[in-house]
């Protein structure tokens, strides 16, 4: 075997004789550089020359300069690979790397049938991805039931054992969701509480009625904006984190890993998770409302002129404590959905990386979607039985 | 295979097309290379093999330029890779081929728009030829048609090798960088696949750079063997010299039972071939 000629030692760049092939009284002749920068213009080329040129008595290679297997690949597909290795083996001339590489990529293509791609009709396809979306919802609602069932055997399996609870996950957790979450909770719900008082004290001007943005801020933040807004942050930065780590751990087959040492990825991951988030959630609920009542009563205090004793005032003589309980009551049911929520995309991650980014995003949408949904049922409910 | 070393042995005078001199890297104050040299000339496989942890993979990345060394030069067809403007950098990152451990295919693409990626972004290809290449560098590697339009997710372990050093070749590189191409592979997909890289090595004139533990593949492709060990290359010749090499680590290795079995079953199928032949 010699040693081969390399790309770089030859005298021309590759490329800078385009590839040629001319067809001549049954015999083909193949020129230039066949390489894949001219990938394109080889194959309209060889579309050109007429019909006798698939099956030629000679093929004639001996002015080839460079090749490579995509402009190999051209010729085998259009002589068809069995006919170019025929000719191939016959050539004697041809230096023995150009002749190999020939015989590799026609020997590869023998077998090879291009796929067909499935051809659907659009109204049919559209019809199809209509049917399993609806289905989909139909699956995604069944199994996010199954998942709450299973969760809420496992607790009640759980909590008589004090031996099984899991304290150090439950805590750290905690800190986690709860903690951590608390300045940007109480942030937010500082500023929204400043522009429901501004809102208030505009609209409220007009009929003379500027101290009555005390009671509308109240109103607001205990019964619906403070657990409406820590819920939805948390849905955003809890049930992703869920998500993503449940998912991430479920590719690095660490799931699968729990399970056959015969512990429950539901007592392991999920509880500590879920209960947690019942904490948390009340709590930031707590602190969201009264950052808020903050907010709009700097806002009455700078801007209204309603004192801070007067604030306090109208508020201890209108607001009644189970403005309170309906808000707060409404934190646990709601912290309970986003963490089961997070927790069981987190286990319907499939195998690849964007599988993680689309449970991800769905779990961010589904807990949002809900919490407000069911913000919009409770507060129907609570209204007519006048609470 | 003896006339191929030969043939090796003739281009030993010739430039090394990767120069690695003085190489160190550190991770903190974890020494993983001192003074390391390697050469790597055209046309040859060079296996890389040394104990977990001798920064066998940190070699390669050092070469590749995903790494960037502590100290040290390394030249890659008589250029350095952080010395290049970032479009010469690319044009020379398009003359490797590199197949990751774990294949590294996008699990978000199906198999022949995978191997589409450089075709369409470097080589300039309309997505439909892009996409009959790639189908055509997935029949080079072995892969049957149906499996073109799959994704990674669903494919075995060797098949996934096999797709990913369609991508490694979708540029036709000149260098092919393999970590541990046969890891996780059963025993007749791993020589399979030996067998492919020995046949694309003679078929399209590459130069490859393979790290491994496998001894079978050592000895059913290697032309030269470079030890990894003590923080640099011990030794890096053929596998008959270096398998006599007194250091207590290539005893080990190449003379522990797995060492002499592998030795064996190369004998064995020299004796074979070698029977056919007459």
């Amino acid at each position: 075997m010699e040693p081969r000629p390399s790309q770089s030692q030859a005298s021309d760049p590759i490329g800078s004789r385009p590839g040629n092939a001319r067809f001549e009284s049954g015999g083909l002749t193949i020129t230039g550089d066949w390489t894949l920068s001219g990938y394109h213009s080889l194959l309209q080329q060889l579309a050109a020359l007429p019909a006798g040129a698939k099956t030629p008595d000679r093929l004639d290679l001996s002015a080839l300069e460079h090749i490579d297997t995509a402009g190999a690949s051209v010729l085998a597909s259009f002589l068809g690979p069995e006919t170019l290795e025929q000719h191939v083996s016959a050539e004697e001339i041809l230096p023995e790397e150009k002749a190999a590489l020939l015989l590799a990529v026609a020997r590869s293509l023998e077998d090879w049938q291009e796929p067909l791609p499935p051809k659907v009709s659009p109204v049919r396809l559209f019809l199809g991805h209509t049917g399993q979306q609806v289905e989909a919802l139909g699956h995604l609602i069944w199994v996010l039931l199954g998942f709450i069932g299973q969760t809420l055997a496992t607790l009640a399996w759980v909590l008589p054992r004090p031996k099984r609870w899991r304290v150090t996950p439950f805590v750290a957790s905690i800190q986690d969701t709860g903690l951590n979450a608390l300045p940007i909770v109480a942030l937010l719900t500082f500023l929204v509480g400043a522009v429901v008082a501004f809102l208030g004290a505009t609209v409220l001007e007009d009929f003379g009625a500027t101290i009555y943005t005390v009671n509308l801020v109240a109103f607001s933040f205990l019964r619906e904006f403070g657990v409406l807004l820590a819920a939805i942050l948390l849905a955003g930065r809890t049930a992703s984190s869920f998500t993503a780590h449940i998912g991430a751990m479920k590719v690095n087959e660490e799931l699968d890993a729990i399970r056959t040492l015969g512990l429950s990825p539901i007592e392991l991951l999920v509880l500590p998770r879920v209960l947690a988030m019942m904490i948390s959630l009340p709590i930031l609920t707590f602190v969201g409302m009264m950052a808020g009542m903050v907010g709009g009563a700097l806002v009455c205090v700078l801007s209204l002129d309603i004192t801070l004793t007067q604030f306090l005032a109208i508020v201890e003589r209108d607001i009644a404590l189970r403005h309170f309980l309906v808000g707060i009551s409404k934190a646990p049911v709601f912290a309970f959905l986003i963490a089961v929520i997070g927790c069981l995309e987190g286990f319907k991650v499939g195998g690849s990386a964007q599988s993680v980014g689309e449970h991800t995003t769905s779990s961010v949408v589904q807990s949002i979607f809900i919490v407000i949904l069911l913000d919009a049922i409770a507060a129907l409910f609570f209204m007519e039985m006048g609470w | 295979m003896a006339a191929v070393a030969g043939t090796r042995q003739s281009q030993h005078q010739a430039e090394p097309i990767i120069k690695v001199s003085n190489l160190c890297n550190r991770f903190g104050e974890h020494v993983v290379h001192e003074d390391l040299d390697l050469n790597l000339f055209r046309g040859e496989i060079l296996g890389v093999v040394g104990g977990s942890g001798t920064g066998k993979s940190v070699l390669l990345r050092s070469i590749i330029g995903l790494r960037k060394p502590t100290s040290g030069n390394i030249r890659v067809f008589g250029e350095t890779l952080d010395a290049l403007s970032p479009r010469a950098r690319s044009r020379m990152e398009q003359r490797f081929g590199v197949l990751f451990q774990g294949g590294a295919l996008f699990t978000s693409l199906n198999l022949q728009e995978n191997i589409a990626v450089p075709l369409i972004e470097h080589a300039g290809l309309k997505r439909p030829d892009a996409e009959r290449v790639a189908r055509m560098k997935l029949a080079l590697t072995g892969l049957p048609p149906d499996a073109a339009l799959k994704y990674p997710a669903e494919l075995s372990g060797g098949m996934v090798k096999r797709a990913s050093l369609a991508r490694a070749l979708a540029l036709d590189p000149e260098i092919l960088f393999l970590d541990e191409p046969t890891a996780g592979l059963d025993p007749i997909g791993a020589a399979a696949f030996d067998e492919l890289i020995v046949t694309l090595r003679n078929a399209l004139g590459l130069t490859v750079f393979l790290v491994t533990h496998d001894l079978d593949t050592l000895y059913s492709t290697c032309d030269r063997v470079a030890v990894l060990s003590q923080k640099r290359v011990l030794v890096a010749d053929t596998l008959e010299t270096v398998a006599v090499n007194p250091d207590e680590w290539i005893q080990d290795y190449f003379n522990g039972p797995r060492g002499r079995a592998a030795s064996y079953a190369a004998a064995n199928r020299t004796q074979r071939q070698q029977g056919e032949n007459v």
